[in-house]
């Protein structure tokens, strides 16, 4: 889920010294036998076990399998350098998956974001049963993804789905959505925008509700229009939430894969393929685990890289007001 | 105060909130209306609601999969994977916040840092884990694949949440740590008698983030589990369309009611409480 692997804005990566060494234990002796240290330790042991375990430890396997060359029948291994990173690039379904992901994460972002400030902004205006509505655009982000998928794979269906009847409202043919490779993507891009859309809409709706509104006073005195206000003022306040719910969409839409496995299983013919369903493809379908683990080191080091820029960009760019 | 005063604007506004209410709920009520279809309805390519209601697509849908060892599976699932996060959470919080040690900082970044580590990148050594390492640790023919430590354990630890409750600890009135200072309590005691119940918010708040990202996980209990009855009900749902082929989706709609309906009914109370704990992480901080 999006929200576990929310990097830190740069306000929040501040570790403040409140409340540090607050405590001085009775009978400290200090160095190693001070007893706030073998607690500290045992404290925070468990969770250093799980983390190094689980997440520390299996990415430096990760890697390691993928240098390697492994057998398909003997199973026996053995260094290879970039060799499977080598057989990813000149894969031509490898090129597509790499497309995919690209279309998928800017439409799903573009949209859900764009989207959700629309309806924010809709619901920032003092109308009568608003809180009724945002409720209700939030729902879907609750919703088991496999749910969701399924409610539109029907919706989807060409002969007798929801979209499929509106469309014959115009004389409109429906596209065989799910089972065409121009419009799979689409139709896996259309669901996650539903899905998520609300999530958006209710954070840019606190951001909006977060502006002090003497700075629309003000920049009414100065005779600004409505569209001079959203612009000199709606849009710059928002900024850092804006580019905070752009990372944390990107990276969990570099992660979406219930929807693309219950929708599509990836096809049809690679069409909804994304990185992190080539790399479920490459290792339990296939059994090229060490292909599956240079895909996985790709998908790393590009969610690395959007991380990265968001650090780099936040130290410049984005003003966080006040605090 | 909201003004009653209808202007074009405000009607405008007005059908646009319809719009939204619309785009969200149909589909919900195209999923409803389809779990109470006879094929022939479903067939029908111009039919909004059932023309008599089929009720036994439910228990059709029950009895296709095993749907009370799904549900069983996740409460299960659920339970411990969230529990052992606010757990293991809280005790780390309470180390970071308020405990000395040298290095503490660099300790605090090795925690952060492996937030850049989504769990989808190690999913092929975590697996590998389970069956062979765990094999060869134990020294037997079983393995931890298709159980339920296989399941909760790769994600028993948390690193969001130990931020989230550090944060949350740290922002606590520094009077009352020093009335219990004072008082001479030990950590233990300070920690449930002090910490928490003056932190509940935080705590409660990450307790539903776990619980919402546990229940609805998918993709690891898909991998790790083989047989029908250790599935959760995400991955169950899956096999419900397996199981009834492409166009018996009367039956499909009702078991995947069976998700949502209880969803949408605990949301429909707690939505307050829900909304802000879910954006916490985005909206605070």
């Amino acid at each position: 889920m999006a929200v576990n692997n929310e990097p830190m804005s740069s306000a929040e990566w501040n570790p403040q010294p409140i409340g540090e060494a607050f405590y001085q234990p009775k009978g400290s002796f200090g160095g190693i036998f001070s007893r706030e240290w073998v607690l500290f330790l045992l404290l925070i042991l468990p969770n250093f076990i799980f983390l190094a375990t689980f997440t520390y430890w299996p990415l430096i396997r990760n890697f390691v399998l993928s240098t390697q060359k492994v057998n398909p029948y003997t199973k026996a291994s053995s260094f290879a350098g970039f060799d499977n990173f080598e057989w990813l690039f000149n894969d031509r379904v490898f090129k597509q998956v790499v497309m995919n992901t690209g279309i998928f994460i800017v439409c799903c972002v573009f949209f859900t974001l764009g989207l959700g400030l629309m309806v924010a902004l809709l619901l920032n205006e003092k109308l009568k049963g608003r809180t009724a509505v945002r409720a209700m655009v939030f729902a879907p982000y609750l919703i088991a993804g496999s749910a969701v998928a399924l409610v539109w794979a029907y919706i989807f269906n060409p002969r007798f789905g929801l979209l499929a009847m509106m469309l014959g409202w115009f004389d409109i043919g429906s596209p065989r959505w799910l089972e065409d490779p121009d419009w799979a993507l689409a139709a896996v891009i259309i669901t996650y925008v539903w899905k998520n859309m609300g999530f958006a809409a209710v954070v840019f709706l606190a951001g909006l509700q977060g502006i002090p509104k003497d700075l629309y006073e003000a920049a009414k005195l100065d005779g600004a229009s409505a569209w001079w206000r959203f612009r000199s003022v709606t849009l710059p306040m928002l900024s850092p939430i804006s580019f905070f719910l752009v990372v944390t969409s990107v990276l969990s839409t570099f992660q979406a894969f219930d929807l693309i496995d219950v929708m599509t299983s990836g096809g049809p013919v690679n069409a909804t393929t994304t990185l992190v369903y080539y790399v479920y493809e490459q290792g339990w379908m296939a059994q090229r685990w060490e292909r599956a683990a240079a895909a996985a080191v790709m998908l790393f080091l590009l969610m690395l890289t959007v991380t990265g820029m968001q650090m780099l960009w936040e130290r410049r760019q984005v003003h966080y007001d006040g605090n | 105060m909201e003004t009653s005063k209808l202007t074009p604007a405000k009607i405008a506004g007005y059908a646009l909130m319809i719009v939204v209410a619309f785009v969200i709920g149909i589909p919900i009520f195209w999923m409803l209306s389809g779990s109470l279809m006879s094929t022939r309805d479903i067939l029908n390519p111009n039919q909004w609601l059932p023309s008599t209601p089929v009720w036994s697509n439910y228990p059709d849908a029950w009895n296709s999969v095993p749907f009370a060892r799904f549900f069983l599976n996740s409460l299960i699932i659920t339970v411990f994977g969230a529990g052992s996060k606010v757990v293991l959470g809280v005790l780390c919080a309470y180390a970071f916040a308020f405990l000395k040690f040298p290095g503490k900082n660099i300790l605090f970044l090795v925690v952060l840092a492996s937030l850049m580590v989504p769990s989808q990148v190690v999913i092929i050594p975590n697996y590998q884990f389970m069956s062979t390492t765990i094999r060869n640790l134990l020294g037997t023919e079983g393995n931890w694949v298709n159980t339920y430590q296989g399941i909760i354990l790769p994600s028993a630890a948390t690193a969001f949440g130990t931020f989230l409750m550090r944060q949350g600890f740290m922002g606590l009135p520094r009077d009352v740590l020093d009335a219990a200072k004072v008082d001479g309590a030990g950590h233990f005691r300070t920690m449930w008698q002090v910490i928490l119940p003056m932190a509940k918010p935080i705590v409660v708040t990450f307790g539903l983030i776990a619980v919402v990202g546990e229940w609805n996980e998918y993709l690891w209990p898909l991998i790790i589990t083989n047989t029908d009855n250790m599935r959760p009900v995400t991955v169950g749902l899956r096999l419900l369309n397996d199981a009834e082929g492409n166009n018996n989706w009367g039956i499909i709609m009702a078991g995947t009611a069976f998700v949502v309906i209880p969803m949408l009914i605990v949301y429909t109370f707690l939505q307050r409480f829900i909304i802000d704990g879910l954006t916490a992480g985005a909206t605070k901080g």
